[in-house]
């Protein structure tokens, strides 16, 4: 008798705890949304960087009617800033040594010279995030897969270390952890033995946050250089800029319909 | 004695032993250097972010593709009803698969994670080339067992010439996947060609016969069992075919790149500019791997000699071996065109050629999956009839 009493009083506890949880989770996000909603305001009058919608609840299915994606205005990007590389490495705990070239980097800036004009354009480059991801279409396990949304990520359970993916990947994006790693952060699993790229900061979309550290260091530090948003909003700030002032896709030959775009390339 | 007979051969010999010994010592040690790495990360080894596949891979590639080519034998009796070759047919099955065996434990031990091997063999994506490949190995063992099965016993010697057609449609379909690994590879410039798929089919008949050859000369000369000239002569010329048809399909693969302006600057990169990678592929793929074992193969002079012949397969082998070292790795260390005729910079090696130096743990690996192939042989012949007793000219001839 004592026992079911017992277990009783446990059930209750847990379920108060569970309630307390889910209060204070519901006013995380709240928070966070008013700080994003007001952060976005403050950019410039009429400009939003990023979009403001609320938290998926956990136990709904991301959908396709979105489309991630983001938009780099390589005019903006000054060849100086690391500041969205810096931003990715400490948002996921990456932190490469400089020279290795066995460290994961999932964003990095590229320097482009046309030799016969001098032109010299600097810009970051991550993971494409692509509609026809040739990753997703070489891993023998599906390990590589696109989420409804247009996310493509690494599924670190099933990824067997092949390296399948970073031979067919054109853009460079992808990693191989080469060693053992510690203090991995929490909101990105990562592993010895598996492949990583950009996730296009998942955990903050799936929060509500709906933005990504490398455009919101772009923004802290006044270039402004990223947009993130939904593609397939008419009304977005990335689908609107796209449509007044276009926007390319690196190797657009290749015809995978590339979630990352550029002004100015 | 002028019928044919097959027989196991002397396995109380201490020298067999000694090759047993030998062999096992030499998996035990690459197995030891996989686990070193498994337990260290790729980390110690040469491969990088830049190189994803190396020496590892150039082993494993080098013996799946040798082991389709080392069926042919068995199949031109079977498939093409050349007789003569049926006494050479069981030995051609068992190395196949031997071959076969070592190549994936090669590729297998190189994984990130070799614990996850179930996951490869339970979950399919059937979109990726890789995935058909597993169900391609994984058939070419069981078809070319009951080829085998087919052969040795006489209640099932009807279903022989079904069985070696199967299996010879099967290596086709197999090696057209492997060469297809890499044709199927749009972004990278050495890559991306419908020609990888029927040149690595050239390419496994050549280096699958110049291993055959050597295992046949090994177990007749070390068990003293009789070894005409004539068997080894068939099998000379054949293989003084497959060395030309590989310049042939070489010669081709180049020539439709530099015909493209887009490829320009990958083709002066292996041909030209590329380093290590051009002289394996003047000096070890052309010159060791193609024409001097061709003029081996047909100088007049070098009919009937067994040292020269052996040399020609030893050449060939090498010689295939640093081709596929200059497609695996020199495809690889050509930089990525994201910006094609644009000069790029970055601090992930974009725009320059790729450096890698191959570690001791992948040649002790790549060296394992060698010796895994030899060892089921060395094994295979010393528990089941697959040697005939003599391969006289008489035995032979009389099959015709």
């Amino acid at each position: 008798m004592n026992n079911v009493v017992t277990k009783a009083y446990k059930l209750l506890r847990k379920s108060e705890q569970a309630t307390d949880t889910q209060q204070t989770d519901q006013s995380k996000r709240s928070f966070i949304g008013g700080l994003v909603g007001a952060s976005g305001l403050a950019v410039a009058p009429g400009v939003m960087l990023y979009e403001t919608a609320s938290a998926k609840p956990a136990d709904q299915a991301v959908t396709n009617q979105v489309r991630w994606g983001m938009l780099v205005n390589v005019n903006q990007c000054t060849e100086d800033c690391n500041a969205c590389v810096t931003a990715c490495n400490d948002e996921h705990g990456l932190w490469p040594e400089e020279g290795s070239s066995t460290d994961s980097q999932w964003i990095r800036k590229l320097t482009v010279k046309d030799p016969t004009t001098e032109n010299t354009k600097s810009f970051p480059v991550m993971c494409q995030h692509c509609e026809h991801p040739p990753c997703v279409d070489v891993c023998p396990t599906g390990a590589s897969f696109k989420r409804e949304d247009g996310i493509v990520l690494v599924n670190m359970h099933t990824c067997i270390g092949c390296r399948y993916c970073m031979m067919a990947c054109p853009y460079k994006a992808r990693s191989f952890v080469h060693e053992v790693l510690e203090n991995q952060l929490p909101s990105t699993p990562r592993g010895k033995g598996c492949v990583d790229s950009c996730n296009m900061c998942v955990h903050k979309i799936d929060a509500g946050e709906n933005t990504t550290a490398c455009a919101q260091a772009c923004e802290k530090d006044g270039h402004q250089a990223i947009v993130f948003g939904d593609l397939n909003d008419s009304q977005s700030e990335i689908s609107k800029r796209l449509k007044d002032f276009g926007g390319t896709q690196i190797r657009a030959d290749l015809g995978l319909n590339t979630g990352v775009r550029y002004q100015g390339l | 004695m002028d019928f044919l007979r097959y027989s196991t051969i002397e396995a109380r010999s201490s020298k067999f032993w000694m090759l047993l010994i030998g062999l096992a010592l030499i998996v035990l040690i690459g197995v030891l250097s996989a686990h070193h790495v498994e337990v260290e990360g790729h980390v110690i080894t040469g491969m990088n972010n830049q190189i994803v596949w190396g020496l590892p891979h150039v082993f494993a590639i080098f013996l799946i593709v040798a082991a389709s080519g080392a069926l042919n034998v068995a199949s031109i009796a079977s498939v093409f009803g050349k007789v003569e070759y049926k006494p050479l047919a069981r030995l051609s099955a068992l190395l196949a698969i031997a071959l076969l065996a070592g190549g994936l434990a090669v590729l297998v031990l190189d994984l990130g994670r070799p614990d996850r091997l179930i996951v490869a063999m339970t979950k399919y994506n059937f979109k990726s080339i890789f995935a058909w490949n597993i169900i391609l190995y994984t058939g070419f063992f069981a078809i070319v067992g009951i080829y085998i099965w087919s052969m040795m016993d006489n209640a099932m010697q009807k279903y022989s010439k079904k069985a070696g057609l199967f299996a010879f449609i099967w290596r086709l379909i197999l090696t057209t996947g492997t060469g297809s690994i890499f044709g199927f590879l749009v972004a990278r410039s050495a890559y991306d060609t419908a020609m990888l798929a029927p040149m690595f089919i050239i390419m496994s008949f050549a280096f699958g016969l110049a291993f055959y050859i050597l295992v046949l000369l090994a177990s007749y000369t070390w068990t003293q069992r009789p070894l005409g000239d004539y068997v080894l002569n068939r099998l000379r010329n054949l293989l003084g075919v497959f060395i030309a048809s590989i310049l042939y399909f070489v010669a081709v693969y180049h020539a439709t790149n530099l015909y493209a302006t887009e490829h320009h600057a990958v083709e002066y990169f292996l041909l030209v500019d590329g380093g290590i990678y051009t002289s394996l592929f003047w000096v070890g793929q052309v010159l060791i791997g193609g024409i001097i074992p061709l003029a081996l193969v047909y100088m007049p002079q070098t009919k009937n000699c067994r040292k020269t012949l052996i040399a020609a397969c030893a050449m060939v082998i090498l010689g295939g071996i640093a081709q596929l070292y200059v497609i695996i790795v020199g495809g690889q260390a050509f930089p990525l065109e994201m910006f094609p005729g644009m000069e790029v910079s970055s601090s992930f090696f974009d725009g320059v050629v790729a450096q890698y130096y191959p570690s001791i743990w992948e040649l002790l690996l790549g060296l394992a999956g060698i010796a895994i192939a030899l060892l089921i042989v060395t094994v295979g012949v010393a528990i089941l009839d697959f040697l005939p007793d003599s391969l006289s000219d008489k035995i032979v001839e009389a099959k015709k």
